[in-house]
This record gives C-alpha cells, structure tokens and sequence, in this order.
C-alpha cells in the first residue's frame, strides 16, 4: 500500500524495430525524466541494454554450435543445459539490478527488467520526490 | 473538449496518490489462497498441462490423430516388416528407422508442446500510456481516427506496425494475432492443427526438423515395406506375399498418401526458410516483386546459406510469457476506481485504471439506462423545461445528444472481428453491476463520461459481442430532447436520476 502511494508516474520506453525484430529500445531520452536523471546517463544504461541484448541474439560460432549439437540430440539437449541466450538474459538482469541499486534509486527511479514486460518496454517507475519508503 | 479530455486523464495520471479503498470489483481472495502460476490465469485459448510446463492450442483432436497415424504406421512396421528385412537384408534397416522414429517423435512433441513465441498482453499502465500517446497523436484530426498502425522503417523498407485491440500493443514486424489460439504471436508462421500448436519463432525449426523428418521416415518406410512385399512374392507369390504380411498393406495406403503432402510441404518450408519468409508474408505475398519493383525482403540475409542457419541454428529465446511463474499479489492490476465526485482532486495512480474505457463504457451505459427509465414511465415530452438548462450554455441539449448518441452509434455498428476473449469488455460487466439504486457507480459516470466520448471508438472492433439490444440504442437518438427533459424534471427524485443530472451536469462544463 506504501508503495502504491508513492508512485508518480510511470515512462515506457519502447523498442525500436528500425534493425528489424532484433531487441533494441529508443535511446529517445523521455521529458518526464529531465527533472530527475542526467540525459546522458539514462542514455547510456539503454545502450548498455541493447547491446547485451544483440549479444544475446547474435548469430555467432557459439549459437550455431549449440544449434547444431541440439539438433543431433532431437532437442533434448535443452531439458539439460541453459541456452545462451538465457545466460545472456541472466547477465540483463544483474545489470539492472546494479543499475538500480547505484543510480536511478537513490534519484527515486526504479527501471523494471524488460523480460518482466514481454520484452517490449523499459518501464520507469518514477516515485514521488518526498517519499522515503519504497 | 478533446483536449480537456487528455488534459485531465493527465492530471489522472501524475498526481498525487490518496489512499485506496475496498471496492467491490476488488479480487482480494488472491491473497488468501496459496500463490497461483501464471499459467492458471493466462489471458490466451490455450490448454496446459504438466502444472504449465506443456503448451498447447484448445483443439487438440487433429494432433492426437497425427499421433495415432505415426505410432500405428512406425509399429506395424517394427513388428512385422523388420524381422524379415533384418534377415533378409540388414539389421541396420530396423535401427535406421528407430532413430528416424525417435528424432519425428522428439521433434513433434517439441513442436506442440512448446511456446511458439507468444507475445504476452500489455498490463494496463502500458496500455493506458499507448492510448495517450495516440490521443496525443491525433488530437486534431478529428472525432474518429484511422485504425492504429505505426510505420517503420526496416532495411529501407517501410512495415506496417498494426495495433492489436486484443492484446492492446503495437506488435512486433512480423509478428501476428492467432484467432484459434486469441494470441499474438512472434514471427509467426501459421496455426498448425496436425501439431495442435501455432508455429512461431520459438518452435519454428523444431516443426520444420518435424516434417523434413517425417518426409524421411515415410520414405523409408514406403520404400522397405515395397521391398518386403516384392521379397516375399519372389518367393511364394504376389498374393501370398500379402496375405502373409497385410499389415504391409496399409502403411503402404498411409505412406502413399502421407508422401505427397509431407514432401510437399517440408519442400515448401525449405524454400521459407532459405528466403527468410513466413508463410503469413508468402501467402500475403508481402515482399513478393509484383508488389513493386523495390520490394524486398528486409529481414532477409542476402545468402541461402545464413538465412538457414539463422532459422534452425540460431539463438533459442526464451519464453516470454513465463508460464510457470507465480502471480505477484502486490501489483493491483485489475483495481476499479473507488468514489466518485471526488475523483477529481483525489487523482492518483488509480486514475489510469479509472479512465480505463472499461469504466468510462459502463458508466455511460448506466447515464443511458438511468435516463430511459423515466422515458418508459412517464411519455410526455416537455421541452420547454430544457430551457432552465442552458444557463450552463445553450449548446447542451446539442452536445448532450452528441455524447449520449456517440457511444451508442458505435455499437450496432461495429466491424466483425476474429473472435476476441474481451467479449466482456463493456456489455457483460455492465449488467452485472448495474444495481437499480448503485451509488458507488452512479458516482463514477461523472467523470468518464468525458473519456467515453474520446474512447468510444475505439472500442469499434471489439464492441461486436456486446448485443446492441442491451442498450436501448434507438430511443436516445430519437429522443434526446425527452430524455432531457425527464433529467431536468424536478419531480423526479430518485437518486439514480440526481446522479445523472449531476453526469450530464458535468459533461455541459467542459
């Protein structure tokens, strides 16, 4: 209920399909945001984003290797191990987790992982200026 | 008055936060029962099994005949064309086509089994923040919008980026809505009733090691079936042959009839698969060169070679829809908005659900059945009453028929669509809690209405459920000013008709 009280506003970013269906986000810096991030910063956590999500999805020696032993295996070789991709996604979220914790709380800004929203939006929760709890 | 409208869902949106109260809309028996999978409260038509670990599409009844016809057909011929091929010719015959059962067996289950890629649905701050973006977008040009499409440009080709009323989010390039299965789904190929299952990106290429594996193994099997019959009659005569082994007999009338579609078929999914097409864009012909002289394929590699390899060995993304995790009770999705007039200065988060035309609709619905109560029971029609009204300003009665026509308009005349799981959106919700003396509604309308006139047509595709009988459609158009006039009757006093005039009240002010 605290929490509920404290959230101003929420910001969308969405993903950007001008590279096709790849995963990347706007790096378009949101007005609602001026007041409470350097533009710079948020830029570069997006960036950040979206490059770990192309390496995620890059088609590389490692993706097609592990393609290629899946397939051998009839795809039963995915009940046993964690694609690269997963792994990848792992690393999304302890970096915003960082993020998070370095940057955008303490300026009352909390960035939910994309995975948690279909990967279709960056969600910024923006909290009241006055609020203390979270 | 549009841009009253988005000026106050603003003031909704970012403003302060009061404390929320119990509503009757409010499901609070989440919290109390032990925690729920996702997968038990998810939005699509699909089955699950396996506590969500297995996906599949509502009709299965195909998949289990394709089952049926693979495991009968592969076990007639392990049990009696095997044994006398194995001697006859070569143990490796019944080995061969052990793996090739396996891997078809494998590949199958994978295939239906799967998430195809399905896109889950925008939660409602989402939602609601599109909805203002495109308000914002098309403040000026008028009362009723063109269908929401967004344009990108991809590898110098522009795409269509279409809105989906359903699953409320601009989907993704090439990505579609599945009627059977009420999804959007990820590059998506087609729904596949053989496999129970839409093919999309996640299971494409196990559909794909499918049929070019079931083309082999019917091959296979086809080619030793004819080999032990022809074997057979060399010895004791056509005849006898088939008399000896009849089981023979009918894999080969299912073999027969299988080669023809599935060599087919995996031939054409060969020829996506090196374009880089879905059968969605090749039935469509989107990138076809008879389109125009400049389309092409943007999505496409340039090579054969690395747009097969990016189909079947490329990166497996996960699923993002999450099926076997838990609900989280603490996010109020679903929470209706709480009282009324007071609304506008105890704006808070609550808002943007408030705003939801779900609310808006159903208000409007109850101001519309509210002011044709009166109109049943009392027939005169006494418009000189209306003009006590126009101090507030002479274009009421106008307006108010505007508005009270608008949504009605709408509804009769809405486009069918594929079958949408909204059908609730407005009609069923709104007679299920209309009660006849409802305060804690009758005090929402004021408000919304305003929204409804913005958000009505946007409510046009999915409106075509709501039967248009439920609404007394024909009378407010017809009899607007009588409907006034009964607002407006002093005599009156229930408390249903105060809380409309005070509604209509409001509506005049903006």
């Amino acid at each position: 209920m605290r929490q509920q009280a404290a959230i101003a506003a929420k910001v969308f970013i969405q993903r950007d399909y001008t590279n096709g269906t790849v995963c990347q986000f706007q790096t378009k810096f949101p007005s609602e945001l001026e007041t409470r991030i350097d533009k710079q910063q948020f830029e570069e956590t997006v960036r950040m984003l979206n490059n770990l999500y192309a390496e995620a999805e890059k088609l590389g020696s490692q993706s097609y290797i592990e393609g290629c032993l899946a397939c051998l295996t009839a795809y039963a070789i995915f009940l046993c191990i964690e694609t690269h991709y997963e792994k990848v996604l792992k690393k999304i979220a302890k970096y915003i987790q960082e993020q998070n914790d370095k940057i955008y709380a303490p300026r009352g800004l909390l960035l939910t992982d994309p995975i948690e929203r279909g990967l279709r939006v960056i969600e910024v929760t923006i909290f009241e200026d006055r609020s203390l709890t979270r | 008055m549009h841009l009253g409208v988005s000026e106050s869902m603003r003031e909704c949106e970012y403003s302060q936060i009061s404390t929320r109260s119990s509503t009757p809309m409010e499901t609070p028996y989440k919290k109390r029962t032990p925690k729920k999978r996702k997968w038990e409260s998810f939005p699509g038509r699909n089955k699950f099994y396996c506590d969500g670990r297995i996906m599949m599409a509502k009709q299965t009844g195909v998949f289990y005949l394709t089952l049926v016809l693979i495991l009968v057909t592969c076990g007639l011929f392990f049990i009696f064309d095997c044994p006398f091929l194995a001697l006859q010719l070569t143990p490796a015959i019944p080995v061969i086509g052990g793996v090739l059962f396996l891997f078809v067996m494998g590949t199958l289950l994978r295939t239906s089994f799967s998430d195809p890629g399905v896109l889950p649905r925008a939660t409602q701050d989402e939602a609601a923040d599109l909805e203002r973006q495109i308000d914002v977008a098309n403040g000026s040009t008028g009362y009723r919008p063109p269908p929401r499409t967004k344009e990108v440009v991809i590898n110098g080709q522009t795409v269509k980026l279409k809105y989906c009323f359903t699953c409320k989010i601009f989907r993704p390039p090439r990505a579609s809505h599945c009627s059977l299965c009420d999804n959007c789904v990820e590059r998506f190929d087609h729904h596949c009733p053989w496999v129970g299952n839409c093919v999309g990106r996640r299971n494409y290429r196990f559909f794909y090691m499918f049929i070019l594996s079931l083309s082999f193994l019917t091959i296979f099997i086809f080619a030793f079936v004819i080999t032990h019959i022809i074997l057979r009659s060399h010895r004791n005569g056509f005849l006898n042959a088939l008399k000896d082994s009849p089981a023979s007999v009918l894999e080969v009338v299912v073999c027969f009839f299988s080669v023809w579609s599935i060599v087919g078929l995996s031939g054409f999914h060969t020829y996506l698969i090196s374009s880089n097409q879905t059968t969605n864009e090749d039935i469509k012909g989107s990138w076809s060169s008879k389109r125009g002289k400049d389309n092409y394929n943007p999505y496409s590699y340039g090579n054969i070679f690395t747009n097969c390899c990016a189909a079947l060995c490329g990166p497996l993304p996960p699923s993002l829809i999450d099926r076997r995790g838990f609900i989280q009770s603490d996010t109020p999705q679903l929470a209706p908005p709480t009282n009324g007039i007071t609304m506008y200065g105890a704006t808070q988060s609550q808002q943007s659900h408030m705003c939801d035309q779900d609310q808006c609709i159903q208000s409007t619905k109850f101001v519309l059945q509210a002011a044709t109560t009166p109109l049943l029971q009392q027939q005169s029609s006494d418009p000189v009453i209306l003009t006590t009204s126009p101090e507030n300003g002479s274009s009421l009665p106008g307006r108010t028929s505007l508005t009270l026509a608008g949504p009605c308009t709408s509804l009769p005349l809405g486009q069918p669509t594929p079958p949408t799981s909204t059908p609730s959106l407005s009609c069923h919700e709104a007679t299920d809690l209309l009660p006849i003396h409802g305060h804690s509604h009758a005090h929402n309308h004021s408000h919304p209405l305003q929204e409804a006139v913005a958000h009505h047509h946007f409510l046009t595709p999915e409106e075509v459920p709501s039967p248009p009988g439920m609404l007394p459609c024909g009378s407010p158009l017809g009899h607007s000013h009588t409907m006034q006039a009964s607002f407006y009757n002093p005599a009156s006093q229930d408390s249903l008709h105060e809380d409309s005039v005070r509604g209509l009240v409001k509506l005049s002010s903006v």
